[in-house]
């Protein structure tokens, strides 16, 4: 019976073991990380609130993470930075309001740690989220219409002010215009506000 | 814990009989509860296969049933994954677990009404998480997306279980452990605090950001190492000896196997990060543990090739050897491919591509899911006093499973390769890797095509011996032609007389 004791205390220490070195221990390395004050006295990382928090919530209930990282990898490590991922590797002051984390392991996409720099248009946004073969022909990635409200000829006379216009090229029954729903505009709002290009000095070594 | 082989050559005819009678007494205690577990287990695995299915032909189509949220990739995706781990693997470990458990430790299955009941409201959590998926309600934790108000649904019949799993081990009739027996219990212990470790990190916010997607990967990575693959490795250390009568080549090959498969699997889950905004200690510490690996993964295949040398033969006409052949060589293979994978040099190219996806497909269909297929094809006669109605069913299921997994294999690890060196070249536009893609991603929906026959054909057989419950012995079904038919029946009888048992 000694040896089941001894298989039990093994097990156990185990596992013991892997919590405190990959779950505790990196808790403690990161917990004093605090965001830096930028020149012009705002701070950055800055935390998500209003309508860019909701739109990270869009991001998590749409899935993105199953095809986009938000990780940009050393220079010289994959090619990254060279494809305008970023214009340094990230860090994990990068992340310190992020709940849940969204870091991703696959890019059947690119990259979106700094798709809010790479594209700064609303526009571009709605349209490549409306169909993504506007914008990307040759894209796997769905349509997400239904964060849209579409529009016809008939509706010209009264459109609203963000409606934005479909290419002439494309036609999909009568619809000319669209204008992102609430939703829509949430997670327009988050992707344009994804950016990692302040330089923190950590990530310059 | 001394070593001993499944089978007891040598035995006066009363003990044997008393042998048998306790085998029958002990599979009449656990055949409605572990049909149930397996039964269930068959059912997520078709629904598993078919959101895998959907998802696949959504990556070289993206119209196919676009613009629907409900369906849309990053759900669909999700659900194929938790169902497949929890609804599939979840419910056929539990029923290996239960079964092995009783019949090695010789006592009948306690609680069988509690155990029933975790069944039911097990497959009632499954599918309510997989309707809050669908719904838009993912925690958004890759691995643990079942939000935190179905997580009752599973955790308590989990606790059942393993409550169940220990009440046999106190009581158990052997002196002996039997080395499954190290992994069973391993697994209950493991499990539950893998799942409080990782959901309070992650879902119940104990940490953020980068500290968050460790615990996250610390724990991916462990619910196939510290779940999975023991459940699977108890099986296949079970079912070998079983099948060809002969005790597991060394004992002390099974200790360092354990025990080096527990010291190093559960620090290796770093590597899903490699590269990534992390202290380098951390990713390091991952590739260690990976490459240590090496030390189990060698030596559990040495001591398995080295029991079935000999008998390959056996191969021919058993679908149990079969699926656990299988099973345990595409163990070797896909710990090797892991172990490899780990490395800085190989991430670089086929982290964040296909090559991973592939590398998950080896492990789970290759390893894991044969050899609970194996079990059931082993168990499942006993339990149910009846044998298989289709040989030819098996054997379909057998070579879709096997030809189906090589064919995913190839088609996603070639594409992932492909796609790494390629966004590596920055000059390479991103779409056009994209577009290298699709015949790949086409042939790896024919792929699961092909999985998925298979998994129709067993839950046709599965279903008609749930339904002719209670019919006589007939003989085992095996794979047989009618010329060896004579030479076979008398292998069989020979078996049966050593084992007391009939064959499959």
């Amino acid at each position: 019976m000694n040896r089941t004791i001894l298989l039990a205390l093994g097990i156990t220490l185990t596992i013991a073991a892997s919590v405190t070195g990959l779950v505790i221990i990196p808790n403690w390395q990161f917990q004093g990380l605090k965001p830096v004050v930028k020149s012009t006295g705002l701070q950055y990382p800055e935390q998500w609130f209003g309508e860019a928090h909701s739109g990270r919530g869009i991001y998590i209930n749409q899935g993105c993470i199953y095809c986009h990282t938000q990780q940009v990898r050393e220079k010289n490590y994959g090619g990254d930075i060279r494809r305008g991922w970023g214009t340094r590797r990230s860090v994990p002051r990068d992340y310190i309001f992020d709940r849940p984390h969204q870091l991703g392991t696959m890019r059947t996409g690119p990259d979106l740690a700094s798709i809010g720099a790479r594209q700064p248009s609303t526009d571009w946004h709605a349209l490549h989220l409306y169909d993504p073969q506007i914008t990307s022909p040759g894209s796997v990635m769905p349509r997400f219409n239904y964060l849209f409200r579409e529009l016809t000829d008939s509706d010209v006379n009264r459109l609203p002010a963000n409606a934005i216009k479909l290419p002439d090229n494309y036609a999909r029954g009568n619809i000319r215009f669209i204008v992102p729903n609430e939703r829509g505009t949430q997670l327009i709002t988050y992707l344009k506000r994804l950016n990692q290009s302040f330089p923190l000095p950590e990530a310059q070594q | 814990m001394t070593d001993t082989s499944a089978t007891t050559p040598t035995l006066e005819v009363s003990q044997l009989e008393d042998e048998v009678r306790s085998r029958i007494e002990v599979d009449d205690s656990s055949r409605l509860v572990v049909s149930v577990f397996w039964a269930s287990s068959l059912f997520w695995l078709t629904v598993a296969t078919f959101a895998g299915l959907i998802s696949s032909i959504k990556l070289h189509s993206p119209g196919f049933l676009g613009g629907i949220e409900w369906l849309t990739f990053g759900r669909i995706r999700p659900v194929h994954w938790d169902v497949a781990i929890y609804g599939f693997g979840g419910t056929a470990a539990s029923g290996t677990l239960l079964w092995l458990q009783a019949r090695l430790c010789q006592v009948r299955l306690p609680f069988p009404k509690l155990l029933l009941a975790a069944g039911i409201v097990f497959n009632l959590g499954i599918a309510a998480g997989t309707v809050a998926i669908l719904m838009g309600h993912s925690t958004g934790i890759e691995a643990l997306e079942f939000p935190v108000y179905v997580m009752p649904l599973l955790v308590l019949p989990y606790v059942a279980i393993v409550v169940a799993n220990f009440t046999m081990y106190v009581r158990k009739r052997s002196s002996h452990t039997y080395v499954s027996q190290w992994y069973l219990m391993a697994v209950t212990v493991w499990f539950p605090i893998l799942v409080i470790a990782a959901e309070a990190c992650t879902n119940f916010g104990a940490v953020d950001g980068v500290a968050q997607a460790i615990a996250n990967w610390w724990y991916g990575h462990n619910v196939v190492g510290l779940f999975a693959t023991p459940t699977g490795i108890a099986a296949a250390y079970y079912l070998i000896p079983k099948v060809i009568g002969k005790p597991i080549h060394s004992y002390h090959l099974s200790l360092l196997g354990f025990w080096s498969n527990a010291i190093f699997y559960n620090w290796a889950g770093t590597h899903h990060l490699t590269g990534g905004p992390l202290p380098a200690w951390t990713i390091t510490v991952g590739v260690v543990g990976s490459m240590m690996m090496f030390i189990p993964v060698i030596t559990i295949g040495i001591n398995h090739h080295m029991t079935m040398l000999g008998n390959f033969h056996l191969l021919r006409t058993s679908p149990t050897l079969r699926f656990a052949v299988m099973g345990s060589m595409m163990y070797t293979v896909s710990s090797f491919q892991g172990s490899l994978e780990a490395l800085r040099s190989h991430q670089e190219i086929t982290h964040f591509t296909h090559y991973t996806i592939g590398h998950v497909h080896l492990g789970m269909y290759g390893f894991f899911a044969p050899l609970m297929f194996a079990m059931m094809y082993y168990a499942m006669p006993r339990l149910m006093r009846q044998e298989w109605s289709s040989a030819r069913l098996i054997k379909i299921h057998f070579w879709c499973t096997l030809v189906g997994t090589f064919l995913y294999g190839y088609a996603m690890c070639t594409a992932g390769v492909k796609e790494g060196l390629m966004m590596k070249d920055a000059s390479i536009p991103f779409l056009k890797i994209v577009g290298m893609t699709i015949p790949y991603l086409w042939l790896r929906t024919f792929a699961g095509l092909i999985l998925f026959t298979g998994t129709v054909a067993f839950l046709i057989n599965f279903g008609r011996m749930l339904a002719r419950h209670r019919v006589k012995f007939a003989d085992a079904t095996l794979f047989t032609s009618q010329r060896s038919w004579g030479l076979m029946m008398a292998q069989d009888r020979a078996l049966r007389t050593a084992d007391g048992e009939p064959g499959t």
